[in-house]
């Protein structure tokens, strides 16, 4: 089993007032049609649930920690208990609109799997992460010498939940093996702005902290 | 019942179950329960306690659904043995669930022994204690029964149903049955269906009452006996089974009971022994062997799924009710895989429905004991479904 991660990759919380939800919360939401049904896998303490479901989104919860799940189910939501890499088998074909997975793919043991059954049960699928190609990230690599570690994502390597780190470009890869059809991607800047400039990809790849991609299926999937 | 035929002796020894020290709810021979078995049980009587005030749009009931050797004093001092109420620490002014805020029913199940109708409840057709004439009784029937209580509460919905092991039982049975009754659903540490290994350990039990020569064919209340030792012996084995192996090492290890060493005799010298014999004593005291008989059944013959085609996600298809379904790591009776199945079904059912397994070594029984997480969990469930609800904090 995985500590809990630290889903609060960004430095968002301490940018914001009180009480108002994370940027990048607002990004994930935002992509997310009112009205539709939710699976936020690895959903934490609930927070981007109460937001999605604030906008009339009919949202479910999966998280790994118990303290996650009883912070959410005392927020109101409908949180289970689960792994994100045993679970999401057991959900049946098209159960959902979006299934997102905020800032939990690197802390996953198989994230291709993961992603791939998230585009199974949802029509779409929203991943955030964060981007180990930024600038800083590869500096660090290149004159430290050592694993990266960023006031973002602090452990060392030996202690981190986050696992399969990966960057813009690997995730895109990741997209085509699947079959995903990247509808959005926005980068997001280290405090989980989104960098609203138009810019080719691998310099989103260069200067964005955080990655958020909405995904469908592609029609027919032996598309592969 | 026919009280002005018994002999006083015998009443006295069927205190409770003619005479409870609790609400009674009678039901004539105009109200029958219908019965799975396919008979029919009337005239009935269920006996309850309640604990809070209705609200005037009748909203705010809580339904506790009691295990098998519990009864309808959750949260009040028993008549019988003088304890504080099984679910105290859940239920009462302040608590999860909040007697300040919610007016909490708690109803003795039919065949049970505190007061509702069961094989310890005298038979008018006869003037005597039914025994083994009272009909073999399922979750479904006392689920039932429990409706035509509320009707005769006049409430129309509940706003939860809780309750744990064969409460929890219950609870899914209501949901089942009376989705249109139940806004929340609190099933904790039970299943959908009693496993065979559950079976087995209840048929040790029924054996063990029945191999006592005081059971006498089921007849010993008419008879002046009391199966007590076969009570007791069937109480000691389950009892093992709601503990668990880490429990029972941290509680009394191989500690001897009031010795220094071992006398080589067949005496209580572990404190576990001791402890299990206290545990068999006491319960005959305030317990009817045949209640033990019949409810061991009736949780036998649980198997939600096999009223919907096998299908359990079927029996809660559609289903409005909100769900909190609660395990515990080292419940080896009713183990987290089958609450999995239960949020399975549910999710299967497109059900709003939370999850929670909660960690702690003190085996199936955590549920009636100290758990703050537990505590937690139910009272953020119970207070956001109560403010989507409209109930006023």
């Amino acid at each position: 089993m995985l500590n809990r991660p630290n889903r609060d990759l960004t430095m968002a919380n301490t940018a914001r007032p009180p009480g108002a939800a994370r940027v990048d919360h607002i990004v994930v939401a935002e992509m997310v049609a009112p009205g539709s049904r939710v699976l936020d896998v690895g959903c934490g303490d609930g927070e981007l649930l109460r937001l999605l479901e604030l906008r009339g989104v009919d949202g479910r919860g999966i998280e790994l920690s118990r303290e996650g799940v009883n912070e959410s189910v005392a927020k109101g939501l409908a949180v289970i208990q689960g792994d994100a890499d045993t679970d999401l088998a057991d959900y049946p074909d098209d159960a959902f609109d979006y299934v997102i997975l905020s800032q939990t793919l690197q802390a996953t043991r198989k994230p291709r799997e993961v992603v791939e059954h998230m585009l199974r049960i949802g029509r779409h699928a929203v991943v955030s992460f964060p981007n180990f190609g930024h600038w800083k990230i590869r500096l660090k690599l290149l004159f430290g010498g050592q694993m990266p570690r960023t006031s973002n994502l602090p452990e060392t390597w030996y202690a981190t939940p986050n696992i399969h780190f990966c960057t813009i470009k690997d995730f895109r890869q990741l997209c085509r093996l699947v079959g995903a059809k990247m509808e959005k991607a926005v980068a997001l800047n280290a405090w989980g702005k989104p960098l609203r400039l138009p810019a080719p990809w691998w310099f989103w790849n260069l200067i964005g902290e955080q990655a958020v991609f909405l995904l469908s299926r592609r029609t027919s999937r032996s598309d592969q | 019942m026919a009280e002005a035929q018994l002999k006083p002796d015998l009443r006295d020894r069927l205190g409770e179950a003619e005479t409870p020290r609790s609400h009674v709810a009678r039901f004539g021979s105009d109200k029958p329960l219908k019965l799975d078995s396919g008979g029919e049980l009337t005239p009935f009587q269920i006996a309850y306690q309640t604990y809070g005030t209705l609200n005037t749009a009748r909203s705010n009931a809580v339904l506790i659904c009691h295990a098998l050797t519990g009864d309808q004093h959750v949260a009040n001092v028993h008549p019988v043995t003088g304890k504080a109420g099984w679910w105290e620490t859940m239920v009462g002014p302040g608590k999860p669930i909040d007697t300040d805020r919610y007016f909490t029913i708690c109803a003795n199940a039919i065949g049970a022994c505190m007061g509702t109708t069961g094989p310890a409840s005298i038979n008018i057709k006869t003037g005597r204690p039914y025994g083994l004439e009272f009909p073999v009784v399922t979750i479904r029937d006392i689920v039932r029964a429990q409706a035509m209580l509320l009707d005769y509460l006049g409430i129309d919905s509940l706003f939860a149903v809780a309750g744990g092991s064969m409460g929890g039982m219950q609870v899914l049975q209501w949901a089942a049955s009376f989705p249109e009754r139940v806004f929340a659903a609190l099933p904790i540490a039970c299943a959908t269906r009693h496993s065979a290994q559950n079976i087995a350990f209840h048929e040790v039990g029924r054996q063990a009452v029945m191999a006592d020569p005081e059971w006498r064919g089921g007849r010993y209340l008419a008879e002046s006996t009391n199966p007590r030792r076969g009570l007791a012996v069937a109480r000691m084995a389950a009892h093992i089974t709601y503990l668990s192996d880490a429990a029972l090492h941290r509680k009394f290890g191989r500690r001897f009971q009031d010795r220094a060493a071992a006398t080589f005799s067949f005496d209580a010298d572990f404190e576990v022994e001791s402890y299990l014999r206290h545990q068999g004593s006491s319960f005959v005291e305030r317990f009817d062997a045949n209640s033990y008989l019949y409810l061991t059944r009736a949780m036998d013959y649980f198997d939600l799924a096999a009223d919907y085609g096998g299908v359990l996600a079927e029996a809660f298809r559609g289903t409005k009710t909100r769900f909190c379904v609660i395990s515990f790591t080292s419940d080896w009776l009713f183990p987290t895989s089958e609450s999995r199945a239960i949020v399975h079904a549910l999710n299967a059912g497109s059900a709003r429905v939370s999850f929670a397994e909660i960690v702690t070594d003190k085996g199936h029984d955590a549920f009636l004991l100290e758990e703050p997480e537990l505590f937690a969990i139910v009272r953020g469930f119970l207070g956001s479904a109560g403010a989507a609800r409209g109930l006023s904090k």
